[in-house]
C-alpha cells in the first residue's frame, strides 16, 4: 500500500508537471494573441479547464506524498514551504508552487469579482510557479529512473519556447495598424 | 402602450430582440472569443473586435448556455450578459 502511495505521488507530479507546462503553453497564446477567433476560443478555453485538472492532479500529487510514510512530510509541509522532514528545501519548492497554484485558481474562479489589475497581478506569479515545479521535479526525480528527470527538463524546453514567442509575438493590432498604413488610400 | 425603458422595449420592436450580450469597448482586446462562441449574434469588424447584432440587424439567440460560456470565457473580461425581465 506505501509502495503503492509513493508510485502514484511520483506519477501524479510528473503529470502535473506535464500539464502545468500545457497550461503556460495555452495562457501564452492566449496572451500572444492568435489571429483566428476559432482557434483562440479553443486555446482559451482549454487554458482554463486544463488548469482546473491539473489542480486535481496536484491534490492527488500531495495527498499521496503526505500519506505515504517512506519519508516524512505531513499536512503543514503541504502548505507551509521548507518544512518538511525530507529534503525540506526542494520539497520546499513545490509547496511554494502549491500556494501559487492555489492563488492563481482562486483569483481565477472569481475573476469577475476582482478589478482587472488585482487578477493580473495574481495571474503573473503563474510564470514563478512553473519554474518552481520544474526545479522541484528535476531535483525530487531521483536517478535510477531517468524519466523523471527527462520530463521536467523536455517541458523546459517546451515552455521556454513558448515564452520566447510570447515575448516575440506582435500583437494583432499592430499588424493591422501597419497594414492600413500601407494600403492604397483611394 | 407603456413607454419603453432599457428593460422593456415591447413598444419598440426595432430595439426589441433576444437577450443578448454588450461589450466593455475599452477593456475589449479583440481575441474574437464572443464571435465564435456566439456566431448568431456577435461578428467582428475588419479589425477583429467585435459587433453586436440586434435582432433588426439579424442577429439570432444563441442561447443562455453559449451567452455565459462566452462572458466567462473572454480573455479581457470586457462582455457582459444583459438582463432582460
Amino acid at each position: 500500500m506505501n509502495e503503492l502511495l509513493w508510485f502514484v505521488s511520483r506519477a501524479t507530479g510528473t503529470a502535473s508537471i506535464v500539464l502545468l507546462t500545457a497550461v503556460l503553453v495555452l495562457g501564452a497564446l492566449t496572451a500572444g494573441r492568435r489571429s483566428r477567433a476559432l482557434s483562440q476560443t479553443v486555446v482559451v478555453g482549454l487554458h482554463r479547464s486544463l488548469a482546473l485538472g491539473t489542480s486535481a492532479f496536484l491534490l492527488a500529487h500531495i495527498g499521496t506524498a503526505v500519506l505515504e510514510t517512506y519519508v516524512s512530510i505531513d499536512w503543514v509541509s503541504a502548505f507551509v514551504p521548507f518544512t518538511a522532514g525530507y529534503q525540506p528545501l526542494w520539497v520546499g519548492l513545490g509547496t511554494l508552487a502549491f500556494d501559487i497554484v492555489l492563488a492563481v485558481v482562486a483569483t481565477s474562479l472569481l475573476r469577475h469579482r476582482l478589478s482587472r489589475r488585482a487578477w493580473k497581478a495574481v495571474h503573473l506569479t503563474a510564470f514563478a510557479l512553473w519554474p518552481l515545479a520544474l526545479v522541484h521535479g528535476y531535483a525530487m526525480g531521483t536517478a535510477n529512473e531517468p524519466l523523471l528527470r527527462l520530463v521536467p527538463v523536455a517541458c523546459a524546453v517546451v515552455g521556454g519556447l513558448a515564452l520566447t514567442w510570447r515575448a516575440v509575438a506582435r500583437h494583432a493590432d499592430q499588424d493591422r495598424r501597419q497594414a492600413i498604413l500601407t494600403q492604397e488610400w483611394s | 402602450m407603456t413607454a419603453s425603458s432599457p428593460t422593456d422595449r415591447r413598444d419598440r420592436p426595432a430595439l426589441a430582440g433576444h437577450p443578448t450580450v454588450r461589450v466593455d469597448r475599452v477593456a475589449c482586446t479583440g481575441h474574437g472569443v464572443c464571435a465564435s462562441l456566439l456566431p448568431g449574434s456577435v461578428r467582428l469588424d475588419e479589425w477583429g473586435y467585435p459587433v453586436v447584432l440586434t435582432a433588426a440587424e439579424g442577429g439570432v439567440d444563441d442561447g443562455e448556455s453559449a451567452r455565459a460560456a462566452a462572458v466567462r470565457l473572454c480573455p479581457a473580461m470586457a462582455l457582459y450578459a444583459e438582463r432582460r425581465s
